[in-house]
């Protein structure tokens, strides 16, 4: 049965599904006037009412646990269930403004885990206060305009970013308030140095990279970037979201690096939670510690404090500090993983990715040849005399119970299907996985109308987006009127 | 190996035969060898039982305490039923939902909560939530900055001096003048903003109920701004929109704020959710992400993220806001919520606060030595003056477990021995009357 019915379709006037002591207090009095007219229209159901509604609204939803998820520069690896039940401890729960001598538990792990994740990347100290992915860019872009403007470099006003870059870096650095540079970058998504050293100038503030980047590719040349950024006197940024496949085998910090973020609902398995809460902590070399937000987590005489007075700073970017219940998740995992077991994850994700790019390359088109890291992207079907699109085989999956890859993009491949398996991944899931892509493959050249009107299989056939974008319906009220 | 890494040696060797090369250290040979195989300092692997001995250890070191602060995070009772749902797999392990065939359910609670969110506000569109109610803030002034081309806002001194400071910091990056409006008595003073108000500002950012808990009335702003054409943007604790005035009786063009109130656990200040929602006229220049109903090819019912070309991913380098990532399981902790409270229990919840915040503000004022301030109406924060010693009162009601009240000194030089008060549903009478006993004798 498809169960579409709205938590408010299900109310009824009288029910409810809260119990609240009785009141200990006489009521106070508030104007009237500082009141709402209309009560709002809020759900009226019980208990089991509600629990049976989300119940069949969440088996709606395709999740790690239930099948292979390979969503490219996603990282989605399993979420180990421990993490979930420490972060989960209720001493962990204080108010903000507790004291720090009340918080030294829960400071201590910030305080490790920034030390933690200095050490895999090889930048000096991280703030863990950033929100996500996005917004860790944020705070990194303003970073390198704070450290201009103190040099009184006013000039550099411009960023440069690689048209194979995550959308979300020209949006940042458009955001931040930085002129937007986009070079071209060479057939395999790496930049090309003659390029580069033609956009450098003394209005170039810094750099955003991916590396390995959307292609999977390692920058081989990142010595000799960093040097020639370096020299025309701008920064480096590196977009952490691709971090998975060096974790323990090689440093963006030893790169050249000069700024990350990092997102932990991927590299460090907390949980994606159908788009956040993430946690996008941000890493600087020494040299721009100072320009870190505040408030910022300290380590004096073994004891933890909290400083907010900080003249350098770019200011304060959070409420408070972050998203703590994340950072207990990725503190958890970091300490399950280990120094020992570290680089098997990058070394793992690599293998897992080749392994599906060589078993799949005589269906699906492989423009960038060779080893990859932990992701790569083929360019539609080989056989493009069906017109079968890389939609069409990505709705074709859904009904085989796999999450489709990253469909259309980078975009410097009209059909780019990209394909990250994490290292979490079994050969057998991975076997399976190529079974299913094959099979897809045959069905697009004997019998193309199958795959074109895909999916068959799930609670909803394909959606009618341009209706929904013309007459907007965003809330319930909407649908009633 | 390892009990997240399933790979055997078997398979391993298999593997490496299909890619054609011998080993695993070939698949990174070309990254410059002087940058590989540093030796880190980091913690060896811990087995689980060790895992919760050492979360154990560090947990024993904090001190839960009875708070009566709130201050922008508010002690709430959370009904079992929420934390059940949303560590579901289906929710808690899903990605953003890309792929709308197979992710209705984010879809549907996200259309849910958007409900919720215009329900509370009365504003007519809500986006899929924001990392915080500050960075909501900032989020709308951007917005109001973009829609109105000015570069210029006014900002009221009662908003909670955490907002103003993160306000601060993203206009600095973008060039944007932040005029403050004075704040008579506790209140934003709507004289001096007649006198400020201008072309040259994009709008107002005000906070009801403010920093110091105090409701402000902003009967007669909407008039003032539309001399200017200028935008009204509200701050509000979204709980307590279930009993107030709400924005879009004022007339407001941005309802933005934070919605930890609704039940979300204190945290150590995250993850918490920010709202954003606006009117009709405004809705393309929303941030965020925004679910809408449409049919599939069958006719059935069905959600789908709309709107999508105001996104940063289409509009890239033009873009006036950059969040992909938000706060989405709390906007599903938050729809639960609303549901198990409901019409009736979340306003219940909401009064039993106020009455509680009011009876501690009636005992404490009645002390010797402890003061009215502003003598204006509060919801469930309020500032209580004190000829005694502020750290020496915090001292001692930590000695017996009460987290005192925030110190605004901290935030203000001018309000030395002023004390911010809260107190919600969760606090019982033998809880404020021990805090009342130990403030008679300190």
């Amino acid at each position: 049965m498809y169960y579409d019915r709205l938590i408010f379709e299900i109310s009824n006037p009288g029910r409810k599904g809260y119990s609240l002591p009785k009141s200990e207090f006489k009521e106070y009095s508030l104007s009237n006037n500082l009141q709402r007219n209309e009560e709002p229209m809020l759900p009226e159901v019980s208990e089991l009412e509600v629990v049976r509604h989300y119940t069949n609204v969440s088996v709606k939803n395709f999740g790690i646990e239930k099948g292979f998820y390979p969503l490219g520069s996603c990282t989605m690896k399993y979420n180990p269930k421990i993490n979930q039940d420490l972060s989960n401890m209720p001493e962990f729960s204080l108010h903000p403004y507790a004291p720090v001598k009340a918080a030294q538990g829960v400071l201590e792990i910030y305080y490790e885990t920034q030390r933690i994740l200095s050490e895999l990347s090889g930048l000096h100290t991280f703030t863990l206060n950033p929100y996500a992915g996005a917004h860790g860019e944020l705070i990194g872009l303003m970073i390198i305009k704070a450290y201009h403007q103190k040099q009184n470099d006013l000039k550099r006003t411009k960023i440069i970013v690689p048209d194979s870059a995550h959308g979300t870096n020209p949006a940042t650095a458009s955001v931040a308030g930085f002129d937007v540079v986009e070079v071209k970058s060479n057939m395999d998504g790496t930049v090309n140095v003659d390029d580069l050293k033609e956009a450098l100038n003394d209005e170039i503030a810094g750099i955003m990279l991916t590396n390995p980047n959307t292609l999977g590719i390692f920058e081989k040349d990142i010595l000799e970037i960093s040097s020639l950024v370096h020299e025309a006197g701008g920064l480096l940024y590196y977009d952490g979201a691709n971090l998975n496949p060096l974790l323990g085998l090689a440093r963006p910090g030893d790169m050249g690096f000069d700024i990350m973020h990092i997102n932990l609902h991927k590299t460090f398995s907390t949980p994606h939670g159908g788009g956040g809460p993430g946690s996008g902590p941000v890493g600087v070399v020494e040299h721009l510690v100072e320009f870190l937000p505040k408030p910022v987590v300290k380590k004096v005489n073994n004891q933890f404090d909290i400083e907010f007075n900080n003249d350098t700073t770019i200011g304060q970017i959070s409420h408070f500090y972050g998203n703590i219940g994340v950072v207990l998740k990725a503190y958890s995992y970091l300490l399950s993983i280990g120094k020992e077991n570290f680089k098997h994850i990058g070394g793992l994700s690599v293998l897992n990715a080749n392994y599906i790019k060589e078993s799949l390359k005589d269906d699906y088109l492989l423009p960038i040849k060779g080893i990859c890291k932990h992701e790569f992207v083929f360019d539609g079907l080989i056989d493009k005399s069906s017109h079968v699109t890389t939609l069409d085989v990505a709705k074709r999956l859904l009904d085989y119970d796999v999450h489709p890859p990253t469909i259309y993009f980078p975009l410097i491949f009209k059909e780019a299907l990209m394909i990250e398996p994490p290292e979490t991944e079994s050969k057998a899931t991975i076997d399976n996985f190529i079974t299913i892509m094959r099979k897809v493959a045959e069905e697009a050249r004997t019998n193309p109308e199958l795959v074109k009107g895909a999916p068959y299989n799930t609670v909803v056939k394909r959606l009618d987006e341009a209706t929904a974008a013309r007459n907007p319906i965003v809330k319930f009220r909407d649908i009633e009127s | 190996m390892f009990k997240y890494l399933p790979h055997t040696e078997e398979d391993i060797k298999a593997m490496l035969e299909v890619v054609g090369v011998n080993n695993i250290e070939d698949l990174f040979s070309e990254i410059p060898a002087e940058l590989m195989g540093q030796d880190l300092d980091v913690p060896f692997s811990h087995s689980e039982l060790e895992l919760q001995r050492r979360f154990q250890d560090l947990a024993d070191k904090n001190t839960t305490l009875i708070p009566f602060v709130g201050a922008g995070a508010y002690d709430h009772y959370t009904p079992s039923v929420i934390r059940h749902i949303i560590e579901r797999q289906e929710f808690l392990t899903a990605y953003t939902p890309y792929q709308p065939e197979i992710s209705q359910g984010t879809l549907q609670y996200i259309f849910e909560y958007q409900s919720h969110i215009c329900e509370l506000t009365g504003m007519d569109v809500s986006n899929a939530s924001m990392y915080d109610g500050a960075t909501s803030t900032a989020e709308a002034m951007f917005m109001a900055i973009g829609a109105k081309k000015r570069d210029k806002i006014l900002l009221s001194k009662t908003v909670n001096p955490n907002i103003i400071e993160v306000l601060k910091t993203y206009a600095r990056f973008r060039n944007i003048t932040i005029d403050y409006i004075d704040s008579i008595d506790g209140e934003t003073s709507i004289e001096d903003f007649k006198q400020k108000n201008s072309k040259e500002y994009a709008g107002i950012i005000v906070q009801s109920p403010n920093f110091y808990g105090i409701i402000e009335n902003y009967d007669g702003y909407r008039e003032v701004l539309d001399e200017t054409k200028s935008l009204f943007i509200m701050n509000s604790d979204i709980s307590t929109l279930s009993v107030l005035k709400t924005p879009r009786e004022y007339g407001v063009d941005i309802a933005i704020g934070d919605a930890q109130a609704l039940g979300i656990p204190l945290g150590y200040g995250g993850p918490y959710i920010g709202y954003l929602a606006t009117t009709k006229k405004l809705m393309r220049k929303m941030p965020g992400r925004i679910c809408g109903v449409t049919k599939d090819t069958e006719g059935k019912r069905a959600f789908v993220l709309t709107l999508q070309a105001r996104e940063q991913h289409i509009r890239r380098e033009k873009a006036n806001s950059n969040i992909c990532s938000n706060q989405s399981l709390l906007a599903l902790f938050v729809t639960v919520y609303l549901a198990v409270m409901g019409k009736k229990g979340l306003k219940e919840a909401q009064m039993n606060s106020f009455n509680a915040t009011h009876y501690l503000y009636e005992q404490v004022t009645s002390l010797e030595g402890f003061d009215v301030v502003f003598n204006k109406e509060f919801f469930k924060d309020c500032v209580i003056k004190t000829t005694k010693d502020v750290s020496k009162i915090n001292e001692l009601l930590f000695d017996k477990g009460i987290l005192g009240p925030l110190d605004l000194e901290l935030f203000d030089p001018t309000m030395k021995n002023y004390l911010l008060f809260s107190a919600t549903e969760k606090r019982t009478k033998k809880e404020i009357d021990l805090l009342v006993s130990v403030l008679e004798v300190a």
